[in-house]
């Protein structure tokens, strides 16, 4: 259990600036998700946090004690490698307990140890196994116990799930919650993958080109996405954006002509925003009453449940999820529906969200939206 | 890759076999040589099938050139410098890899261009610094004019020896920086993920802990394949133990080979001579055939 706190920490590598003025409170137990495009300073950041990598600015403090000049092993952190990191000639049990080793823990307690986090894991029959006898998923929870084993205040994930299929990561991304869950340490979890960012995460800090874009519960990133970056970002498929100029004070033109109501706008007339709505916010076919809205349907994703309606509209390409049936037989246009409260508006030029009423109604479910100190 | 192409392979088979035939020939000459009477070795032609004298022979070259105590300055000799060199290269190709310092890039090329200086070029000024190792130093002393003051002030005349002749250390020594071996080790070291370095950081490993429990396992087929290399290469070596060891108790095997070589006018008994050849042979030969598994293995090098 540890907090962590980060201020005006940056990077860079000679004049190259990875990660800038970055700063995050993370509270005891917490599970936060750092997600972001590869290359934005991810790695970097929890590499900093570990002791790995040096920092150019600022300062990290764990259980309020400044680590800038630690070393990893003073810092109370445990890290979960992208690849494993495995001593190849070391078998599962001592791969596990070289930490201990290292720190002059006796061999009986040692072993006893191992063994406990072993059965954790289900791992006690691989005990004597080399790394290069297990499969993907074996490995990736020898790593989990590696970093287990010495009960570290910090867990720290280096996209851990990557390198494993579909079906594993879904089962082990269940295990890590479960196991932080019950381990009550603080959890950083690095990815690109926004589904493993929204169900694992108690808050999610989205960055991009080494900034942080917003930091929120998976909630509040996915109803309020603080910017247009965000807002493209999360979501699967991502949320349609369009540019649009300001017409009156609940009204734009996207542009080519069509004019779509907004929520009541304080802005001057020919301003220019980007507007975003998300594919299952549109309503599609009979009930609409939008006559003037129309899908040039592309050609159609069938996903069973539903089908994902790919398409031209405003000019830009556009997504909308459709009930299966509806988008059977390739029509070739569909009617859209889009409803004031479900946009978001972006400034056009800095990409920053808009307030609008919208949030204020947000603001009104307070599932959506508890405010984080 | 597997492939069916019976032509092909046979004509690999011919063409290896031709190789091992050619290989092998000067070996039976030897062999065959070595089990001759004096009468018989120096026929013209030399018989081609084996003489019945193998075991005398054999006895008369190991007693004539004191081969039991050759062989064994020959064992310390190559062992010393084999394993010299595998903890060298190994200690400075960590060095190069693993840590930043000021001049990393010099110092390794500086190691570099040592590859073009192999001991037959700069056999003289070795041969100079081993007959006194502190000869360089008095050199500094006497050309500064120090050591005139030195004699001056306190009456003493400075005349720094330390000789490395005619001992293990001075046969040893001088052979045991090696750029290849460095080589060696630096591209493997180079295989090497980062992240294993960082995960063994994280477990609180310092260098020279990383250095012992991790590096050195995973660089054992390559400690193997130096070892082999370099232990046959200074087996073999003839130049320098003949100049550093003028008194034969630290003479080696191959060195005093020359024992057996009948002199011009003296009685050709080339099958002594050849008796001693496959003597000193025979320990070389066995390194390789135990160490090649192992051998083949470090110097391929992609196993994970
Ligand atoms: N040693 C380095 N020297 C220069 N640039 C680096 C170095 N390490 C990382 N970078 C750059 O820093 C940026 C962020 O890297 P990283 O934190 O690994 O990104 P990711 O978010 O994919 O984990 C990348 O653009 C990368 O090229
Ligand atoms: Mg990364």
């Amino acid at each position: 259990m540890a907090d962590i706190s980060i201020r005006k920490v940056a990077k860079s590598y000679g004049k190259t600036s990875v990660v800038e003025a970055l700063d995050l409170d993370i509270h005891s137990g917490e599970f936060i998700v750092v997600l972001g495009p590869s290359g934005c300073g991810k790695s970097t950041l929890l590499r900093m946090i570990a002791g790995l990598e040096e920092i150019s600015a600022g300062d990290i403090a764990i259980d309020g004690t400044i680590v800038n000049r630690l070393e990893p092993r003073e810092r109370g952190c445990a890290m979960v490698f992208q690849n494993y990191a495995l001593y190849p000639h070391m078998s599962v049990a001592d791969n596990m307990g070289y930490a201990l080793k290292v720190a002059g823990v006796a061999k009986a307690e040692r072993l006893a140890r191992i063994g406990r986090v072993a059965e954790t894991l289900g791992l006690t029959a691989l005990l004597d196994r080399r790394p290069a006898q297990l499969s993907g998923g074996q490995r990736q929870r020898v790593a989990m116990g590696r970093a287990m084993i010495r009960e570290p205040k910090v867990f720290l994930f280096d996209e851990p799930l990557s390198n494993l299929d579909a079906k594993l990561r879904v089962q082990m991304r269940i295990e890590i919650r479960k196991l932080h869950n019950r381990l009550s340490a603080t959890s950083i979890f690095v990815t690109h993958d926004q589904v493993e960012a929204m169900t694992l995460a108690d808050r999610i800090v989205v960055m991009n080109a080494g900034k942080v874009e917003q930091i929120g519960t998976p909630l509040e990133i996915w109803h309020r996405p603080a910017s247009r970056f965000v807002a493209g970002f999360v979501g699967m498929p991502p949320m349609n954006l369009l540019e649009a100029t300001v017409e009156t004070d609940t009204r734009v033109r996207l542009a080519d002509g069509t004019p779509i109501d907004t929520p009541p706008l304080a802005l001057r007339p020919g301003t220019p925003v980007v507007i975003g709505i998300r594919a299952e916010d549109v309503r599609v076919g009979a009930a609409v009453n939008d006559p003037g809205l129309v899908l040039a349907v592309d050609f159609v994703e069938q996903l069973g449940a539903a089908a994902l309606v790919h398409g031209r509209f405003g000019g830009h390409d556009f997504v909308v999820t459709a009930p299966a049936a509806l988008a059977e037989g390739a029509p070739e246009g569909l009617a859209l529906g889009i409803d004031p409260p479900a946009l978001h508006l972006f400034d056009a030029a800095t990409g920053r969200r808009l307030a609008t009423v919208n949030d204020a109604a947000a603001l009104a479910r307070p599932a959506v939206l508890a405010p984080t100190a | 890759m597997i492939e069916r192409t019976p032509i092909l392979n046979a004509v690999t088979h011919t063409v290896l076999f031709l190789g091992f035939l050619v290989a092998v020939l000067p070996f039976v000459v030897v062999a065959v040589a070595a089990s001759h009477d004096l009468f018989h070795v120096n026929l013209v032609p030399m018989p081609l099938l084996p003489g019945g004298h193998f075991w005398e022979n054999m006895t008369e070259a190991w007693t004539r050139a004191d081969l039991g105590h050759k062989l064994l300055n020959s064992l310390i000799f190559a062992g010393g410098v084999a394993a010299g060199k595998v903890f060298v290269s190994a200690i400075t190709a960590y060095a190069i890899v693993f840590f930043r310092f000021p001049g990393r890039q010099a110092i390794f090329w500086a190691i570099f261009v040592t590859l073009m200086l192999p001991l037959e070029v700069r056999i003289v000024p070795t041969y100079a610094v081993a007959a006194n190792v502190l000869g360089p130093y008095q050199t500094i002393l006497d050309v500064t004019g120090l050591t005139d003051l030195i004699a001056w002030i306190s009456g003493i005349r400075l005349d720094l020896q330390f000789g490395l002749l005619n001992s293990y250390t001075g046969l040893i020594l001088p052979l045991v920086a090696t750029a290849t071996g460095t080589f060696l080790y630096r591209q493997f070291f180079l295989t090497i993920p980062d992240e294993l370095v960082e995960a063994a950081k994280m477990d609180g490993a310092g260098p020279i802990r990383f250095f012992v429990d991790i590096l050195w396992p995973l660089s054992r087929n390559n400690v193997a394949a130096l070892a082999t290399i370099m232990f046959l290469w200074a087996w073999n070596q003839y130049l320098w133990p003949l100049l550093v060891t003028t008194d034969p108790t630290h003479a080696t095997a191959v060195t005093e080979l020359k024992q057996l070589i009948p002199n011009v006018g003296g009685v050709p008994e080339w099958n002594i001579a050849m008796a001693g050849t496959l003597i000193v042979m025979l320990p070389t030969l066995l390194v390789v055939v135990v160490m090649q598994r192992w051998f083949v293995r470090g110097l391929i090098s992609t196993e994970k």
